[in-house]
């Protein structure tokens, strides 16, 4: 019987009235006081010297303010990187300044060179045009491989360009080297994760403000973690301390990653607010979002996959190299390391891994995290290299996982995680039966009697969420706790208040999480409110992202709601005359256990404000109440996807028939939701195996800058999904027993849809064992055909 | 952005007119002019819609059963409005852009702009349409020069686009995945005295007839007419989303689907 309110209830996301109905309020909506407007004056060229900015006649013109240029930005601090890689011989990574605005030389398209403040936005444009350069273009390094091979340098004060060299784990390098020498079989691939641009619906905007009367700092942002940004622009770049400074993230419409990070223009705003003494706004324009969001993925990898004669995982080896972009991204350093070497074990008990990743810089865009980060590129090498290892081996692609899967929890991997749960068989049992994979046959006939060639795909994920235990990824080079926090502050009247660092930018937190704490008391979901997105009501908060708000900023609240029940227990035992011990609380009542005594939740959260009848010897007055909750392992999501396509082979193009998720998140709080976060996964991850790609020409220009030649799905490129999330093996270390929903579906789908067109191509009699993505009907035609 | 000033006329002589001033440029729907305006690419001091232009508006038939479309009728209108007359064109007109799309844009602003990748110029060169213009009429196969190039002289305007109708005809869009511009397409029509198949999306040379097909299948109108034909790789596009191998496979794919489709 599904319930109607609390924890499992597919209550209506709230937040959705808003949204749909244009009220709203994101970032652009904010509008100060005889602001000013901010255009970013970008680098045209990818790698260039500059020689001179000229910017007199510009000054000059109509409504400009000022024009500020790296120059002014002398002696301020540069983006920080939010996380230091060890590379494999023990040495820190390599790692550039990143000045607000470029100094001495450009190193990508849209590297901020100068911004003009103006009274409008028209006039700061014009006066942008007017600003004469002198940039001697220097050549552009590109290609990950040229750039470790000596191509030209893009940080002159840096050895090489290359960020790291990372080997995991280093000590076993020896063994995984000798399990492949014995090994039966060994399967390789090649393959490229390509470079994505997240894309959000609503891009960038930053207005900063400055308040000279008390020096207090306001930045509006569009962040899906405002404490973070205020911790790292004001003790990095800027130089203000916390109380003098307030992170705003209203309503933000959709992040995938890109609004993690700090970003120039938001620290310039904060900046030039202060400098001119009047709010600064700057709002992205799409084409601008394109060289100035960080972009994702863009790994080229070599995966081997060593196997005994019955088809038993013997030892991985891999090698990436990940692109970092011009400059590191606030956690670039991470993605292609601790949120992907530590999940090449995937579903399998592979004794033995390892995995080297060499990161570099290339005159490109940042590149950091992108909806699954590094998870993705994981799952991707896995999957594909186990397709490939069950056709060379003619063993069943269902049985070859079969074989391998983990089957007893906890269970450590040898690449450093340990997963506390699962149960890969009953999600993979479920997609089988789900995707009516016993009628395939019939379907593939009914395709190529209309001449179409059917195929399908299987892929078993995992993932890490729940991001993250502080002291291990402290250890692991994380400059910043991952714990989250939360106050739930109950009003006299019984309502409550529940202030949270966990940002809601699509997730639907300001439903999900009432139902949470409705549960535990036992009252009315509408009486409970999520306030989020300004630093000056949560306590500190380390935000959205990793698929961590439920488990962590969820466990925070659920940690402070306790409190607040243990607290309001003795006030009632007091109003009941007994004692704590024997208080329960049920559908917000509480009653002396064995007795017809009982006390309404609202009269015990009155009597906290009014406290007349109240033990304030003891207790007291009032009912808040706040939780750190800092994670003691990751928690591990996984399933499995199965991916029917049908492919023309006159045109190459793939077109998705079915789509079958089956997912095991642990407890699920709002069933609806998680379905609507797997959907919207989904897309992205089919858009990425189909349509998406940020292309580079070899002088470093983006060729698809505009959605002219970057493909987003549509609705009509995405099949009708059939998603389950019935297997549940509850995560042990929370305290909800949730695992996270948010990334699953863009990790798991990729290689489901390669892996179907794969071997749609095979039965076809076309020896095509790899197509990197996006898998275009170009593409596709010409590995047909090659 | 920069400024502009905008001026609506409501007659043909009125546009001309305004036209003749300096830096003046015609605005259609304003589908592409204004994203180009947008990016500073283009700064036209005064715009001069034909929107208002009522002579410039809807669908009818002349005495000679041609269909006629006013310089300013919307895709969408035409999709609506030429169904009953010329199917063809009609399915054309409403598989061009998004709704949005096809509720500005028109057919003068199409043809005047000439994108290599655009559905209605291999219409309009697929039915041998006369253009006319305020001050002449220019016969298809003479209207196209080029990508992006036409015959229109400096401020001279599309007023009207007559289309001999077909026995039967077909367009075939192959959606070039990002924009769903064509990648490529086929316009196939088969009229009384011979076949007319006009290719768009494929070539460096803007839209064009592929004229082997056109007479095999003037011979035997049927997809297997032209299936020992191919098209050479040789001037056609390659970008992000074909080679130029591929866009002229296409074409031989597209062209027998069109003449499948078209019956
Ligand atoms: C998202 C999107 C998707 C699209 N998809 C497609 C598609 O799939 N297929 C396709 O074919 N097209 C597509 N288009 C293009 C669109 O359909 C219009 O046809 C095109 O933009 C031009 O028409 P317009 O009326 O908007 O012209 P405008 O943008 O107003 O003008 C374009 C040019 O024509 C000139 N001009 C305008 N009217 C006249 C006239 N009467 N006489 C002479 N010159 C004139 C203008 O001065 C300008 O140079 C798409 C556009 C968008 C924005």
């Amino acid at each position: 019987m599904p319930k109607d309110s609390g924890i499992g209830a597919s209550s209506k996301r709230r937040e959705d009235v808003r949204f749909l109905t244009g009220r709203g309020k994101y970032t652009d909506d904010i509008n100060l006081r005889g602001q000013a407007y901010v255009h970013f004056l970008r680098s045209d060229v990818a790698h260039g010297r500059i020689n001179g900015i000229d910017t007199g006649e510009a000054a000059a013109m109509p409504g400009v303010v000022r024009i500020f240029t790296g120059a002014d930005f002398e002696g301020v601090g540069g983006l920080p990187c939010g996380w230091q890689v060890t590379d494999r011989h023990g040495n820190p990574m390599q790692e550039p300044a990143h000045p607000i605005l470029a100094q001495g030389k450009v190193r990508h398209v849209g590297d901020p060179i100068a911004a003009v403040v103006a009274d409008s936005y028209a006039q700061a444009r014009d006066a942008a045009e007017a600003i004469v350069l002198d940039i001697e273009e220097l050549p552009a390094v590109i290609d990950m491989k040229a750039a470790v091979e000596g191509g030209p340098k893009v940080h002159d004060d840096l050895e090489s360009n290359l960020c790291y060299d990372w080997g995991f784990v280093e000590e076993n390098k020896d063994a995984v080297n000798a399990a492949f020498e014995a090994a039966a079989h060994v399967t390789t691939l090649e393959l490229k994760n390509q470079r994505l641009v997240a894309n959000p619906m609503e891009p960038r905007v930053a207005v900063g403000d400055y308040a000279p009367g008390t020096g207090d700092s306001t930045l509006y942002t569009t962040s899906q973690n405002p404490h973070v940004i205020r911790l790292l622009m004001g003790a990095f770049v800027l130089g203000i301390p916390e109380h003098k400074l307030r992170v705003v993230a209203p309503d933000v419409g959709g992040g995938f990653g890109s609004k993690i990070f700090h970003y120039a223009e938001e620290a310039f705003c904060t900046f030039a607010a202060k400098a001119i003494e009047r709010p600064v706004k700057w709002t992205s324009s799409r084409s601008e979002a394109f060289m100035s969001d960080a972009h994702g993925r863009d790994h080229v990898t070599k995966i081997e996959l060593a196997l005994d004669a019955d088809g038993m995982f013997q030892a991985i080896r891999t090698e990436t190299f990940a692109n970092m972009g011009a400059y590191l991204s606030t956690f670039a350093p991470s993605v292609p390391t601790w949120l992907h070497g530590t999940l090449m074990a995937g579903n399998y008990k592979t004794p033995l891994i390892y995995v080297n990743v060499k990161a570099v810089f290339t005159n490109t865009v940042p590149v950091d995290a992108y909806r699954g980060a590094g998870r993705p590129e994981a799952t991707f090498q896995l999957e594909r290299v186990i397709d490939k290892a069950a056709r060379e081996m003619g063993i069943d692609p269902v049985e070859l996982r079969r074989k391998n899967f983990i089957t007893e929890f906890p269970y450590a991997t040898p690449v450093a995680v340990e997963y506390d749960t699962g149960d890969y068989n009953a999600t993979l049992d479920k997609a089988l039966e789900v995707a009516d994979v016993s009628g395939f046959e019939a379907r593939r006939a009914a395709s190529a009697a209309k001449g179409k060639w059917r195929g399908l795909g299987l892929n078993c994920y995992i993932e890490a969420c729940g991001i993250a235990p502080s002291a291990l990824v402290g250890q692991l080079g994380a400059r910043a706790g991952l714990y989250e926090s939360a106050t739930v502050r109950v009003n006299a009247t019984g309502g409550l208040v529940v202030m949270t660092g966990s940002h809601s930018h699509g997730q639907g937190h300001e439903t999900a999480f009432p139902q949470v704490i409705a549960e535990m008391i036992g009252i009315d979901e509408s009486m409970i409110e999520i306030v989020h997105g300004d630093t000056a009501n949560s306590p500190m908060g380390m935000g959205t992202y990793g698929s961590r708000s439920l488990a962590v900023g969820g466990s925070a609240m659920v940690r402070a709601t306790e409190k607040i029940i243990n607290k309001a227990k003795k006030i009632a035992a007091h109003l009941l005359e007994a004692s704590d011990a024997d208080i329960e609380l049920k559908d917000g009542q509480f009653s002396v256990a064995g007795t017809d005594k009982s006390v309404a939740w609202g009269d015990v959260t009155l009597a906290a404000y009014v406290p007349h009848n109240y033990p304030l010897e003891d207790l007291e007055p009032g009912l808040e109440e706040t939780a750190f909750y800092d994670p003691s392992n990751f928690t591990y999501p996984a399933g499995t996807y199965i991916c029917e396509v049908e492919v023309d082979p006159d045109t190459g193009k793939v077109s998705i028939e079915r789509f079958t998720a089956a997912d095991d998140f642990g407890n699920v709080v709002n069933p609806m939701i998680v379905e609507g976060q797997v959907h919207g996964g989904l897309a992205q991850g089919i858009g990425q195996a189909l349509l998406e790609s940020c292309v580079y020409d070899a002088n470093g220009q983006i060729l698809s800058a505009s959605y002219m030649d970057y493909a987003m799905p549509r609705a009509d490129d995405v099949p009708y999904y059939s998603v389950d999330h019935s297997c549940q093996t509850p995560c042990t270390h929370n305290p909800l027993g949730v695992k996270g929903c948010g990334e699953a579906g863009a990790i798991g789908s990729p290689p489901a849809v390669v892996n179907a067109v794969v071997d749609a191509l095979q039965r076809n009699g076309k020896d095509v064992t790899h197509i990197d993505m996006p898998l275009s009907p170009a593409r596709v035609w010409a590995a047909m055909n090659g | 952005m920069h400024n502009f000033e905008l001026v609506k006329p409501t007659t043909i002589a009125d546009a001309v007119a305004a036209l003749s001033g300096e830096d003046a440029q015609a605005l259609g729907g304003g589908q592409t002019l204004i994203p180009t305006m947008k990016q500073r690419l283009a700064a036209p001091t005064t715009l001069v819609s034909t929107t208002g232009i009522s002579e410039m508006q809807g669908v009818c038939v002349d005495d000679a059963g041609r269909v006629c479309i006013g310089g300013a009728t919307t895709h969408a209108t035409v999709a609506a409005e030429a169904a009953a007359h010329y199917p063809g064109l009609a399915a054309l007109a409403g598989g061009i852009g998004d709704p949005a799309v096809r509720n500005r844009g028109t057919i003068g602003g199409s043809l005047a702009n000439n994108d290599p990748s655009a559905c209605y110029p291999s219409a309009a060169l697929g039915s041998g349409a006369t253009i006319v213009t305020n001050s002449r009429e220019i016969a298809a196969d003479d209207f196209f020069q080029g990508m992006f190039e036409t015959a229109l002289e400096e401020g001279e305007i599309i007023t009207e686009v007559k289309f001999p109708v077909p026995q039967a005809s077909n367009y075939q869009k192959f959606l070039q995945p990002a924009s769903r511009f064509a990648l490529v397409g086929v316009f196939v029509a088969r009229y009384a005295d011979g076949v007319r198949v006009a290719v768009t999306g494929a070539s460096e040379s803007g839209v064009f007839r592929w004229s082997e097909a056109e007479a095999a299948l003037s011979d035997s109108f049927a997809a297997s007419a032209i299936g020992g034909l191919s098209v050479p790789a040789d001037g056609m596009i390659g970008d992000l989303h074909g080679t130029p191998e591929y866009r002229a496979h296409l074409i031989g794919v597209m062209t027998g689907r069109a003449v499948a489709a078209a019956g």
